[in-house]
C-alpha cells in the first residue's frame, strides 16, 4: 500500500463517500488540507465569509437534497464561529460533518496560537466527535462519522484533524471498505408494538396525525406513505414548523401548523382528540404549550428512532422505536391486513369545521401599508408553481412564512426550528441552491436577522447563485417587540431596528439586484420583478411596522388558549408565565 | 414565584462503554449539560483486550428523569450498554474507603475498637495514628466515617460504588 499524507487521506476518502460540495474558510490549521483540496478539483469548495455561515450553508444543502452536508474550517476561532450551527444542526437533527484544524498534537494544551478545545465545546453540541491524533485512523474516522451522522437520527459529527496529523504521512488504499459495528440504531418497528398500533387506531373516534422533522429526514418515500397512511386512516393531519412539506398543503385533511404560532383548528384538535399519532416528532415545548394542558383526554401513540424523545416531556401510551418512513410502512400493511377502513369520522370532521370557521390566520386589510402576512401570500401566489426553495431566518417573519406559505412537497422548507437561529437563512438558501442550481430559492428574511449573516451576500455573487431574498422590513425585532407588548406593556426595550443600510444600495455593492417596495399597490410587480431578474436579487419589502403574528399561544398558556388577534392581548403576565421562554 | 423540588430515587446503573479518550467527559458532561445528578462514579477497564470500560453510576432523580438518564446514555455513540441495577433486581454494591485517624490514648483504642466491629482492616499504623480499609455498602461505609469523626479521622478517600447483579447472568 502507498503510504499517502493525511490530508490526502480525507479528501480522497470525502472524495470515495460521493462529497461534492464542501462548505469552509481556510486559515493557518487546514492549510494542509485545502492545499490538498487544490489537487482535487471534483470536490467544489465554497468559500463563506464567515464560519457560522459555512455551517448554516451546509444545513441548507443537507435539508434539500437529503446528502449529509460538510464544513471545512480552521481551529480556534474557525471552530467557535462553526459552533452555533453546528448546534443549530443538533437540534433540528441536520445530517452535517465538520472538518476542523487544530494545533499540533505536541501543541494541543499549550494555549498556541489559534488554538481552542473544540472537541471539548463541541463535545454536547455534536452527535459524537472524533480528534485523529494518527492520519492512519482518519479514513476509518471519517467513514464512521459519515455513518453515524447519517443514521438514526441524524446529526452533526465533528472531526477535529491536528496539522501534523494532516501532513504526517500513513498507508492508505481507498478500497478498503468498513464495516460499522457499533453504531447500529433500530429503524425497523416491533410487530407486536405495530399491531398494538393499529389497534389503537381503530379504536379512535378522534384521531389526529402530528408529524414532525422525522418524516423528513427519512426521506421522500415517507412523506408518500405519510400521504398514502393518511389517506386510509381519512383523519386530520397536523405538523411541526420542523415537518412542513411532508403531507400537502393542499390536502382536505391538513390542519396547518400546530403549536405556539399554529392554526386554531390544529391547537384544537390536538386538545380534543382521543388519539394522537406522533410521527417522528418530539413533543418540544412550542408544540405542546403548558404540558398538564396537553392534549388531556388522549391515547398517544409516539414513533421516533430516538428513544430519548420518548416520555422526555410527555407521558405516551405507546412507544415505537424506529425510522418514521419503515414504521408507517408497517403500519399501513399492518391495517391493510386487518381490512381497516376509514370510519369517516363524521362528528370529529363537523367539530373541526367549526373551529376552521374562526379563520384563524386572517389579519387586518390595510391599504396604506403591507401587511406583511399579504406580502408572504403573494410570494407564494406568484412561486408555488415553480416548487421553490423557501429558507427563513427568525422571528416574526418565519411564522407568517410558516402560516401563509403553503408547502406540498418535502425538502422545501428550511428553517431553524429547535435552535431558532436569526441568520440562518441566507447561508441556508446559498446551500440549497448549490444542491440544485435550477431551483428557484427564497430566503424570506427580517430585517434584524439577515444583518447577521449579510456578509454572505457576497459568498452568492461569486458563485453566481441566484438565491432572493425578500426582506419583510418592519424596522423592529419584531418577535421581541410582541413579547413586550404580551408581557412587558410595551415597554420596547431594544427591539427598534435603529441605523438600518439602505439594503438596495447594500445589495448593489455587493453585485446584487436590490428592489424596494413600499406601496401595497407595487407589491405584486416587485415581486415579479424580482422573479423576472436574473441572478441573486434583494428585495426590501417595507411593511407594517406593529403587525404582530397570531394566533398565538402565549407562554405557559394551554391550546385552549390562544389568542387569535391583538384584542386578546392584555399586556402583562404572571411571574410564571413570564419564566418561560 | 418559587422554585418547586421534586421527590428523588437513588439508582445505580452500569454502563459498558469503548474504552476511548474523552469517553468519561463524555458521559459526565452529559450529566452536568442536562442537570442530572452523580452521587459517585467508577470505571475501569474490563476486558481482556483493554477495548471496554465498566462505568458504575449512582444517581439519583424522579422515576422520569431516571428513564431519561438512560436513553440519553444509551444513545452516545461510544456506550455499548446501560443497566439500571436498581431497577433490575438483587444486586450487590460494595465501595472501599481508606480511612487515616490519628490519636494517643483511649480515642486510638475506641478507633481499634469500632474498626474491628466494622471488619476494617488496618493497613498502615504508626504511633499515633492508623489508616484502615473497610469495604462494604455505601451506608456502611457512611456510618463508620462518621464514627471516626468522634475519635481523630484525619482524611478519608473513597472509592465510590460498584455494583453487579446477583444469580448467575450477567444484568
Amino acid at each position: 500500500m502507498a503510504e499517502k499524507s493525511g490530508a490526502d487521506i480525507l479528501v480522497e476518502t470525502l472524495l470515495s463517500l460521493g462529497v461534492d460540495t464542501v462548505f469552509g474558510y481556510p486559515g493557518g490549521a487546514v492549510l494542509p488540507i485545502y492545499d490538498a483540496l487544490y489537487q482535487h478539483p471534483t470536490i467544489k469548495h465554497i468559500l463563506v465569509r464567515h464560519e457560522q455561515a459555512a455551517t448554516h450553508a451546509a444545513e441548507g444543502y443537507a435539508r434539500s437534497t437529503g446528502k449529509p452536508g460538510v464544513v471545512l474550517v480552521t481551529s480556534g476561532p474557525g471552530a467557535t464561529n462553526a459552533v452555533t450551527g453546528i448546534t443549530d444542526a443538533l437540534m433540528d437533527s441536520i445530517p452535517m460533518v465538520v472538518i476542523t484544524g487544530q494545533v499540533a498534537t505536541n501543541l494541543i494544551g499549550t494555549d498556541a496560537f489559534q488554538e481552542a478545545d473544540t472537541i471539548g465545546i463541541t463535545r454536547h453540541c455534536t452527535k459524537h466527535n472524533y480528534l485523529v491524533k494518527n492520519p492512519s485512523d482518519l479514513a476509518q474516522v471519517v467513514q464512521e462519522a459519515f455513518h453515524i451522522a447519517t443514521q438514526g437520527r441524524p446529526g452533526p459529527v465533528v472531526i477535529d484533524i491536528p496539522k501534523n496529523v494532516q501532513v504526517a504521512a500513513a498507508e492508505f488504499s481507498s478500497h478498503r471498505g468498513l464495516e460499522n459495528n457499533r453504531y447500529q440504531p433500530q429503524t425497523e418497528g416491533d410487530y407486536q408494538v405495530i399491531n398494538q398500533a393499529a389497534e389503537m387506531i381503530m379504536a379512535a373516534k378522534a384521531p389526529v396525525f402530528y408529524t414532525g422533522g422525522g418524516i423528513i429526514n427519512s426521506g421522500p418515500e415517507a412523506s408518500e406513505t405519510l400521504i398514502e397512511l393518511a389517506q386510509l386512516v381519512g383523519c386530520p393531519v397536523t405538523s411541526t414548523l420542523m415537518g412542513l412539506g411532508a403531507f400537502p398543503a393542499a390536502s382536505d385533511q391538513w390542519l396547518g401548523m400546530l403549536g405556539m404560532h399554529g392554526t386554531y383548528e390544529a391547537n384544537m384538535a390536538m386538545n380534543k382528540a382521543d388519539l394522537v399519532i406522533c410521527l417522528g416528532a418530539r413533543f418540544d415545548d412550542r408544540i405542546t404549550g403548558r404540558i398538564d394542558a396537553f392534549s388531556p383526554n388522549s391515547k398517544k401513540i409516539h414513533v421516533d428512532i430516538d428513544r430519548s424523545s420518548i416520555n422526555k416531556t410527555i407521558r405516551v401510551d405507546l412507544p415505537v422505536v424506529g425510522d418514521v418512513g419503515r414504521v408507517m410502512e408497517q403500519l399501513l400493511a399492518v391495517l391493510k391486513g386487518r381490512r381497516f377502513s376509514s370510519p369517516g369520522y363524521e362528528e370529529w370532521w363537523s367539530r373541526i369545521a367549526g373551529w376552521r370557521a374562526t379563520n384563524c390566520l386572517e389579519y387586518p386589510e390595510n391599504k396604506e401599508e403591507i401587511m406583511p402576512q399579504l406580502a408572504i401570500r403573494k410570494l407564494w401566489e406568484a412561486t408555488h408553481e415553480r416548487d421553490p426553495i423557501i429558507t427563513t431566518e427568525v422571528g416574526q417573519h418565519q411564522m407568517w412564512a410558516a402560516q401563509h406559505f403553503d408547502f406540498e412537497k418535502p425538502n422545501k422548507w428550511l428553517t431553524s426550528g429547535g435552535l431558532g437561529t436569526m441568520g440562518y437563512g441566507l447561508p441556508a438558501a446559498i446551500g440549497a441552491q448549490l444542491g440544485d442550481p435550477d431551483a428557484l430559492v427564497i430566503d424570506i428574511a427580517g430585517e434584524a436577522s439577515i444583518q447577521m449573516n449579510i456578509q454572505e451576500l457576497g459568498t452568492a455573487t461569486q458563485y453566481r447563485l441566484p438565491v432572493k431574498l425578500f426582506i419583510l422590513n418592519n424596522e423592529y425585532m419584531g418577535m421581541v417587540r410582541q413579547w413586550q407588548e404580551l408581557t412587558y406593556e410595551s415597554r420596547y426595550s431594544n427591539s427598534y431596528s435603529d441605523s438600518l443600510p439602505d439594503f438596495v444600495k447594500l445589495a448593489e455593492s455587493y453585485g446584487w439586484t436590490g428592489i424596494l417596495i413600499e406601496d401595497p399597490a407595487d407589491l405584486e410587480a416587485g415581486i415579479e420583478k424580482m422573479l423576472a431578474t436574473d441572478g441573486p436579487v434583494l428585495v426590501d419589502c417595507r411593511v407594517a411596522k406593529l403587525a404582530n403574528c397570531f394566533p398565538m399561544i402565549p407562554s405557559g398558556a394551554a391550546h385552549t388558549e390562544m389568542l387569535l388577534s391583538p384584542e386578546d392581548v392584555k399586556g402583562t403576565m404572571d411571574d410564571q408565565a413570564k419564566a418561560l421562554v | 414565584m418559587h422554585i418547586k423540588d421534586e421527590i428523588v430515587e437513588r439508582h445505580v446503573l452500569a454502563v459498558l462503554v469503548d474504552n476511548e479518550a474523552g469517553i468519561l467527559a463524555r458521559i459526565a458532561g452529559m450529566f452536568t449539560s442536562r442537570g442530572y445528578n452523580i452521587e459517585s462514579l467508577t470505571v475501569a477497564d474490563i476486558s481482556e483486550d483493554h477495548a471496554i470500560s465498566r462505568i458504575t453510576i449512582a444517581t439519583n432523580g424522579p422515576p422520569h428523569v431516571i428513564e431519561q438518564i438512560i436513553a440519553q446514555l444509551d444513545r452516545l455513540v461510544p456506550v455499548h450498554s446501560v443497566r439500571d441495577l436498581t431497577e433490575s433486581g438483587p444486586h450487590v454494591q460494595r465501595e472501599l474507603a481508606l480511612v487515616k485517624v490519628a490519636g494517643k490514648g483511649e480515642n486510638r483504642i475506641e478507633a481499634m475498637r469500632l474498626a474491628d466491629a466494622y471488619r476494617a482492616r488496618i493497613v498502615d499504623a504508626s504511633t499515633e495514628s492508623f489508616i484502615f480499609e473497610i469495604t462494604g455498602t455505601p451506608g456502611k461505609i457512611e456510618t463508620f466515617v462518621a464514627l471516626m469523626r468522634e475519635v481523630g479521622l484525619v482524611e478519608v478517600g473513597r472509592t465510590g460504588v460498584v455494583a453487579i447483579s446477583r444469580g448467575p447472568d450477567a444484568a
